[in-house]
């Protein structure tokens, strides 16, 4: 150490050298500490985002199959987009509000019976409490998914007597995703609501709030970015939750994208290859613009639901 | 601070009266709009309880009308009582919780124990019914019968002008009964007291609903049924089936073959022969024993099984692999435009992931499909059809939609290990290398132990990307069951109850089940893990 500097002391005259020497050492070394992270970064980005710029380029290309989507941006015309709103057959415009609707409402809905089952937990004693507690992390392990068939018999069961809520019918997809509400999401928020200290709560009930109000103008309002996150993961998951989906919604009008699309592509796969893209770059839109405007929130959540 | 002996009582007193004055409070701070909203809701959850009530009881389903009755009384005294705080918040959850979350999985048990599916899939009596109208043949001489078609309810009868002049009623599963009070026009009922009479445009506009219609000319369905083929009259039809009810067989007029339950849940012929549809009955383990015996299916069982659990941990293993390269890659401040390579390494993980199976479905179609065509040159691999190819296939579509979120995860992990520790590390003379097996990796696993066991939990049932990227494919075509080489239990399932004529309901939930307990085995050791993980830091 001690040597270098003396020779660096030593050799004053050498360093307008140095100086010129110095972008070239630095590329060097910028090479070895971060330039090849660009490298991979280069890399990772190409194979993240390609299939992405390749759905895209297919649904700027009307009349496209699956063949002619292989040369990328070879036109740049959203005829797709037109066909895809005017296709009896395939009621895209239907599915998509369909889509935003069940998500919407059953997104609220979780938000809602969660809380409220969220703030029993955290802030009240009683007896059960421990045990009820316990069997919603275990509920949580068995996605009612596993149940699918006995949901498709309780609902075709439902049907023969109340129509309206039993299978092909919306509220009836709603109120089975509704059911999984509490498994999901409780456990989540109620990590979240032991944060907020219960001297707040005591401050307002000491000053005449009842418990309603306490809840609903205080608590909701210091728990909003969990109950964000839980609304936000509830949207994006019903959104494109396929298998309940599909068995109840039966007519083409009440179905929603993700089983619309599907069988959209099982019919007529290759052939209008440039319409089913064009309907999955809508599809994809607010979702993805949620999830890029509030990642931060989401992965904070995501960290914090599974550590507790 | 005051000692006088008279504030001895005080808080005893003090107490009772503050107890009042908290519930006074309480009731007086909740605000009208609070009661107002609480009222608003109870009436319409009592409306549509009445409402359910009054359906329930006319199609005669008590059971579930006493539930209705019940879980209605339970909600109004819950919200209608003093306290019972916690009830109040907990029930609206647990009602929904319980019916389609709880009660369907131990629904799913049951059905695992029926014969339930096609062909299967309603009582005895419904399917002797059936099996007697879907033979029905009209009569060659049939007498006609005058008709007028009557609305009551929004329930379709028909009223009957025999050949003899009588008049009697009738409808669906309800026999002809005698009248004596119908509006005569020319000898023919045309009206009846508390029924619409349906006019031609009516009829028109329902005809497929009143062609559907056969009324039982009396108690004994042998007798025949009255069906009408315009809405004015009516003709006489009998089954060629007959059902001798004592005796519990049908017999084929034609044929003269005998028909008998013999307890399988359909009517049998001494030959074998079965007359469909048949009726739901209980066979106990019958559907695990095939699981378990029947070599077609147990053969692919076994290979889905031992697939899902390869896929599942595979799955993990390659996204945090990746997740946590790119994290280390990425974790230093040096770099620049760190920022922008995150958003673009996001997407995968923002688009919609089924969507994202069915692009990747396309790119690698074989003939057409972007990667065999434009990167491979005209090669035709068969990504998605060959056994092996499509397995990997399905392995690196996952890593495209899993490795972001492992990333993101783990890059917040790996900031948040105190820099003190890598200094004291390479204090101690360690070198990175080192440093990352022995300090960080142990602290990130116990903080990231969670997320890869609820993540190995998802993929476990990741429906969406095995059927929308090979539909299971390529079809085993030497099982029994509709199986193919990437299917997971959870799409195999799927598959057996609602894909292709056939469905099989029972042994579905049979398979449900079988997931269950391996998930439920899961679930105790992951618990048991993690908190091992725990105590090590």
């Amino acid at each position: 150490m001690t040597a270098t500097t003396q020779k660096n002391n030593a050799d004053v005259a050498v360093s307008p050298n140095a100086v010129v020497g110095h972008p070239r050492r630095s590329f060097k070394r910028w090479a070895r500490e971060t330039g090849w992270r660009h490298i991979i970064g280069v890399i990772m980005s190409i194979f993240a985002a390609f299939p992405l710029l390749y759905v895209f380029s297919a649904s700027l290309n009307p009349g496209g199959t699956l063949v002619t989507a292989n040369s990328l941006f070879s036109s740049f015309n959203f005829g797709s987009y037109v066909d895809l709103f005017n296709r009896p057959q395939q009621p895209y415009a239907a599915w998509f509000g369909n889509t935003l609707l069940i998500g919407g409402i059953s997104s609220l809905g979780t938000v809602f019976l969660g809380a409220l089952a969220a703030y029993a937990f955290s802030r009240m004693r009683f007896i059960g409490r421990r045990v009820g507690l316990l069997t919603l992390l275990l509920v949580q392990m068995f996605p009612q998914l596993l149940a699918v068939v006995a949901i498709f018999l309780l609902l075709s069961g439902i049907s023969e007597i109340f129509p309206a809520i039993g299978l092909n019918s919306q509220i009836g997809l709603i109120m089975v995703y509704l059911g999984g509400a509490l498994g999901v999401n409780t456990y989540l928020m109620y990590g979240f609501f032991n944060t907020v200290p219960s001297s707040i709560d005591e401050a307002a009930k000491i000053d005449g709030a009842g418990h309603a109000r306490i809840f609903f103008t205080i608590i909701l309002r210091l728990v909003a970015p969990i109950l964000a996150v839980v609304g936000l993961l509830s949207f994006v998951g019903t959104t494109s939750e396929f298998v309940i989906a599909s068995i109840v919604l039966i007519d083409p009008d009440k179905q929603t994208l993700a089983v619309g699309l599907y069988q959209f592509v099982s019919q007529e796969f290759s052939r209008n290859w440039s319409i089913f893209a064009a309907g999955a770059v809508l599809a994809a839109i607010p979702v993805m613009t949620l999830f890029l405007f509030l990642q931060k929130y989401i992965v904070g959540g995501l960290t914090a639901g599974s550590v507790k | 601070m005051t000692t006088t002996p008279e504030t001895d009582p005080g808080p005893i007193r003090q107490s009772a009266r503050a107890k009042r004055a908290t519930r006074i409070a309480d009731a007086a701070a909740g605000g009208w709009k609070i009661v107002a909203v609480k009222i608003l809701g109870l009436g319409v959850v009592d409306a549509i309880a009445i409402y359910a009530l009054f359906v329930l009881v006319r199609s005669e389903s008590w059971l579930v009308a006493g539930l209705v009755v019940a879980v209605t009384l339970l909600v109004n005294w819950i919200y209608f009582s003093r306290g019972k705080l916690p009830a109040k918040y907990l029930t609206p959850g647990l009602i929904f919780l319980a019916i389609f979350q709880i009660f369907v999985l131990l629904y799913s048990g049951y059905i695992a124990f029926t014969n339930y599916g096609t062909g299967h899939n309603s009582t005895k009596a419904d399917a002797v019914n059936s099996l007697l109208l879907s033979s029905q043949n009209r009569v060659a001489d049939s007498p006609n019968y005058r008709l007028t078609v009557l609305e009551q309810l929004g329930e379709l009868s028909f009223l009957v002008t025999e050949p003899d002049g009588s008049v009697s009623i009738g409808g669906e599963e309800r026999p002809l009964k005698d009248v004596n009070n119908a509006q005569l026009e020319g000898g023919v009922a045309v009206g009846l007291d508390g029924y619409t009479t349906l006019g031609f445009q009516d009829i028109l506009g329902r005809q497929s609903a009143i062609a559907g219609i056969s009324v039982p000319l009396t108690d004994d369905p042998n007798d025949g049924m009255l069906r009408t083929p315009d809405g004015s009259s009516a003709f006489l039809y009998t089954s060629s089936l007959d059902y001798d009810e004592a005796a519990g067989t049908m017999r084929d007029k034609n044929s003269g073959i005998t028909y008998s339950d013999i307890g399988t849940g359909a009517f049998t012929a001494d030959n074998g022969q079965e007359l469909l549809p048949g009726w739901k009955i209980e066979v106990g383990l019958d559907n695990f024993v095939r699981a378990f015996t029947e070599e077609s299916i147990r053969g692919p069982l076994i290979s889905v099984t031992v697939w899902t659990f390869a896929f599942a941990f595979l799955s993990v293993f390659t996204t945090f692999a990746l997740g946590l390269f790119l994290a280390i890659v990425f974790n230093d401040k040096r770099m620049k435009s760190r920022k922008y390579y995150r958003i673009i390494m996001i997407l995968p993980y923002a688009f919609p992931g089924f969507l994202s199976a069915l692009v990747w479905a396309g790119m690698m179609n074989q003939e057409f499909g972007f990667i065999n065509t434009v990167l491979l040159g005209g090669a035709e691999v068969p990504w998605l059809t060959n056994e092996w190819l499509a397995k990997g296939s399905v392995l690196f579509v996952n890593l495209w939609l899993g490795f972001p979120y492992m990333f993101l995860v783990t890059t917040g992990a790996l900031q948040a290990i105190p820099e003190e520790l890598t200094e004291a590390a390479t204090v101690d003379g360690a070198k990175p290398w080192a440093i990352f097996r022995f300090v960080k990796l142990p602290l990130l696993l116990v903080s990231v132990a969670p997320l890869l066991i609820s993540s190995f939990a998802f993929n476990f049932n990741n429906f969406n990307l095995i059927y929308m990227l090979t539909n299971g494919g390529p079809r085993d075509v030497s099982a029994g069951v509709n199986v193919g080489a990437t299917d997971i239990l959870i799409s195999m399932v799927y598959k057996v109850a609602f894909v292709g004529a056939n469905r099989d309901y029972g042994l579905a939930s049979a398979f449900a089940i079988i997931i269950f307990i391996l998930v439920a085995g899961i679930a105790i050791i992951s618990f048991r893990r993690t908190k091992s993980l725990e105590e090590l830091n």
